[in-house]
């Protein structure tokens, strides 16, 4: 393989959120980086002023409005982009893109598409057909198909500390698998390979449900048994909505599941945990939304997942809970009250 | 009365796209046999040496494969297999043996020397040997005969034998997307990848493309077809290879693959069924081998790594087709063997219990009664799996043009990249498969079938499928008028499905609803022994053999019509 004139080329990455920019900085700690912002203004800020968000942007890294100018230049790109904005963002760049593009993302949500004239509130179940995982839109809206995609405890603030960390690359490709590990891995962060890339990005996605629920926990002022309780019957709830969509069971145990699962949900940090957390202080969800600068992709997933689990049959009882917590004006006591009195006593029956 | 005929083909049969056999890729091969063969056992060995480059896995390698081949001659020998097979493997074991004394030394070339002796035999069993004069003849054999019996039993007038009214063109629907297939043959190489039900289709294909005015394909063929005698005759002057099922080595299988590829990357046009085998299930192909059509993929590569500079090189069209019948000569047996391998996993021989009379027979009763067979060609993909326009460039979902090539770049430059293109080969057989399905064309016999079938398990909702197909036939009665309100239902789903470009029907399907219903029940297996599908006497429909209805409601699975019943 052909990877000694990766350093030739800039690397592309998509998206100046609070992931994009660090994954751009560890880009950058070798190479050129060419760093896509929707905004204009925030371009021009980079470029002159070397912070955002409060980080100190590598000098490495050329800040730009102009997607065609990024692919034509990177044949590797990360896209960072909100799951919501995704296909959006691919429609866009895909007339730039060729075979040889390499793509591997890094967003932790899923994309739906429904016929005209409903709406995510108004179905009632939702099928594989159409929810998609990010490296499907990616293969939908583009000629790409050398596709990756990033999971795992990845939270942004730590890795732009330089602590120690880890991250799933994964991919049907190994040559995909290669370049990222090649791109990203430096002294503090390790990186792993997946084959399952449906299954990694499914992992990555679920566990936000999770996550919200162990910020409700502590909300409620409830201690580590409680969460290790969640935790634990959090990732059999994953398994078990993961396989239904399509996902193999073993990168649910790895990095990207139970490695992300435990780092959200110990983590008062990150955004799904806070919107658990202030629920539990009796907010309410359209209060807690606007004042969060970034979407909490948690809050979607469980409206999809608990309508997959629907049409599926898939006994996902934390979601279900969430979902009436979120939705339905349920409090989130009576749903923990509910799941302590669930009868089901098996503890693990999928291996 | 309604007449429930298909649309006559229009236009003429088409002219031959090059004008004499000497211009045909697979003449050219043929007439430097020697030279290929020996490419084809250099590159097979150079192949094997890099899959097992040390001495230790090569010596392993060769020793399974001895082991194998002796266990195949014991077990499974057919008529077609060499007189010297059982000397030869002997010989080369006895070589491997004596040659193990002399492991330690390095200098010693005794199992590159067998491995070379092996690869060649093999290359010389593979290969095909097309012979103009002999494929002229039975072209016009086949042509002259089939059309005096068509004539002879539809025209029921003295002297009818020798007329031309009823051509084989009305009894075998050619549809879909011809003109590109022809133009594509002239711009490129075409490889044709068929879905697979029955031992006929080998004999159906090779007359659909002298039909289309293609010239001759090289053509992969189940060895099995060629212990019977008048296959044989058509298929050894047709130009096919020989694909031997039950060599499951190594250098077996490079062999084969470098044979395909070659013939391909050299312009031959090809045909190989990509099920494998006959689809034992009566399921249009879900999992398709992979081997072969990773030839197709290594060969466009190897054209652009030896040309880099060019611009586009002869480019390779994989199109394919879909063969649809009303009745499948072999379907008792095949489902059998599929019910007895789903009920346990167990390897069970292959057999063709249909020798030349049978097949006579039953070519005599198919031209001799009225049952159709309808050939869907695909549109043409690119090896990677996407649709390519009349001019044969790749296309994409939104419509722009795609570059081949750059699928086989990576940092700039064409690399060679084996894992990458067993993902393309996934990914064009996933594709092939859901053109299978699109371009299904379903019968009014294949809905009757499914319809049957359904309703009769949602009758006996308890029963797993084995239990259901152990009920006594004599049990089973579906009301006519229930039969008919289900039957509209799920057609008017596939004149949806049809607009959604899902599936194709036949034009006879749009009949009225009690005529189509009926010609459908009257073709499911018609020239079986006992019917899968019949009226009593009080118009009810029932069964006399389930299990063969089973394996024609297979054809509908995959649809998500279940719902519907």
């Amino acid at each position: 393989m052909t990877l000694n004139s990766l350093s030739d080329k800039p690397v592309g990455v998509i998206g100046a959120g609070n992931f994009g920019s660090v994954i751009a900085n560890i880009l950058a700690i070798n190479r050129r980086v060419i760093l896509f912002a929707r905004d204009e203004a925030v371009v021009k800020s980079i470029a002159t002023t070397r912070l955002h968000l409060g980080y100190i942007m590598n000098e490495n890294i050329e800040p730009t409005h102009d997607l065609a100018y990024l692919a034509s230049q990177c044949d590797v790109i990360f896209p960072m982009v909100p799951s919501a904005h995704f296909r959006e963002m691919m429609k866009k760049l895909s007339p730039y893109l060729h075979p040889y593009h390499i793509l591997i993302h890094g967003t932790k949500g899923f994309d739906i598409t429904l016929p005209e004239g409903q709406s995510i509130e108004s179905v009632t179940t939702l099928t594989r057909e159409q929810v998609k995982t990010m490296s499907e839109v990616i293969q939908e809206e583009s000629v790409v198909v050398r596709v990756g995609c990033l999971a795992g405890p990845n939270l942004a603030k730590e890795l732009a500390q330089r602590q120690p960390g880890a991250t799933v690359v994964a991919s049907h490709f190994n040559e995909v698998k290669q370049v990222g590990k090649k791109l990203l891995r430096n002294d503090r962060f390790q990186v792993y390979e997946n084959n399952d890339i449906v299954g990694v990005e499914i992992a990555g996605v679920l566990k936000n449900i999770i996550a919200i629920a162990s910020g409700a926990l502590s909300g409620l002022g409830y201690g580590e048994n409680a969460k290790g309780l969640l935790i634990s019957r959090g990732a059999v709830e994953m398994v078990y909505l993961g396989r239904a969509l399509g996902g193999d069971l073993k990168a649910f145990l790895g990095v990207a599941g139970i490695g992300d699962l435990v780092t959200t949900c110990n983590s008062p940090m990150s955004r799904n945990f806070t919107v658990g957390y202030r629920l539990a202080k009796g907010e309410k969800l359209d209060v807690i939304l606007s004042d969060m600068k970034e979407v909490a992709e948690g809050i979607n997933t469980v409206r999809i997942a608990k309508k997959c689990a629907d049409h599926y049959k898939v006994r996902a009882l934390i979601t279900d809970r969430l979902y009436k917590v979120l939705f339905e004006g349920m409090t989130v006591e009576v749903a923990l009250e509910f799941l302590m009195r669930y009868p089901l006593n098996v503890d693990i029956d999928f291996i | 009365m309604e007449i429930l005929e298909e649309k006559k083909n229009k236009n003429k049969p088409y002219k031959p796209i090059l004008d004499g056999i000497p211009d045909w890729p697979v003449y050219q091969l043929s007439k430097n046999r020697k030279e290929f063969l020996d490419e084809v056992t250099r590159k097979s060995i150079d192949r094997i040496l890099e899959l097992r480059p040390t001495r230790k896995q090569l010596i392993d390698e060769l020793e399974a494969t001895v082991y194998r081949e002796q266990n195949r001659i014991k077990r499974n020998r057919w008529r077609v297999d060499p007189k010297d097979d059982s000397r030869f493997w002997s010989t080369t074991k006895n070589d491997l043996v004596e040659a193990s004394a002399r492991i330690n030394d390095a200098s010693d070339k005794t199992h590159e020397e067998i491995l070379k002796r092996i690869v060649d035999r093999y290359a010389n069993e593979i290969a095909g040997n097309f012979k103009p004069n002999s494929y002229r003849l039975t072209r016009e054999l086949l042509k002259i005969w089939f059309s005096r019996l068509l004539n002879g039993s539809r025209v029921k007038k003295f002297g009818a034998f020798f007329r031309h009214q009823y051509t084989l063109r009305d009894k075998i629907q050619i549809v879909g997307k011809v003109k590109q297939l022809r133009k594509l043959a002239k711009k490129g190489t075409v490889v044709m990848v068929p879905t697979h039900f029955s031992n006929l289709d080998s004999i159906l294909i090779g007359w659909v493309i002298h039909s289309l005015g293609l010239p001759a394909f090289i053509y992969g063929a189940g060895l099995n077809l060629f212990n019977i005698k008048i296959f044989a005759y058509f298929m050894n002057s047709l130009g096919a290879y020989k694909v031997d099922r039950r060599k499951k080595n190594l250098p077996y299988l490079e062999t084969l693959k470098m044979y395909s590829n070659l013939a391909i990357q050299k312009g031959g046009h090809s045909l190989f069924f990509p099920g494998g085998t006959r689809s034992r299930s009566g399921l249009i192909e879900k999992q398709l081998k992979l081997g072969l059509l990773s030839t197709a993929i290594e060969a466009q590569r190897n054209l652009y790594v030896e040309n880099p500079d060019a611009e586009e090189v002869r480019k390779i069209f994989i199109v394919p087709v879909s063969l649809n019948y009303n009745f499948v000569l072999e379907a008792p047996d095949l489902i059998e063997d599929y019910l007895h391998a789903k009920g346990q996993d167990k390897y069970f021989p292959e057999q063709d219990k249909y020798g030349s009379v049978q097949l006579l027979k039953f070519l005599f009763k198919f031209f001799t009664k009225g049952s159709n067979i309808s050939v869907s060609i695909g549109p043409a993909l690119d090896v990677i799996g996407n649709y390519v326009d009349e001019e044969g460039h790749s296309v994409d979902n939104h419509g722009r043009l795609i570059h081949t090539k750059d699928y086989f770049i990576s940092s700039g430059q064409i690399s060679k990249d084996k894992q990458r293109e067993d993902e393309y080969t996934r990914m064009l057989s996933q594709k092939i498969v859901n053109e299978y399905h699109r371009i299904n064309r379903v019968f009014a016999s294949h809905l009757a079938a499914f319809i049957a079938f359904e309703m009769w398990q949602r009758k006996f909702p308890k029963l797993d499928l084995f239990g259901l197909l152990r009920l006594p036939e004599e049990d089973l009665e579906i009301d006519y008028n229930e039969f008919r309100e289900t039957f509209k239902r799920v057609r008017k789903r596939i004149y949806e499905l049809h607009d959604q470009e899902k599936v194709y029907f036949a034009t006879h399907l749009k009949g009225k609803v009690d005529s189509v219903l009926k010609l459908g029940i009257e073709n499911v297996g018609i020239f079986h022994l006992k019917r899968p599908l019949l009226f009593n006497k009080k118009g009810n429909i029932i069964t006399k053999d389930l299990t063969v209805l089973y394996y024609y409601h297979n054809r509908l699975v995959g649809y998500d019509l279940e719902q519907l019943i």
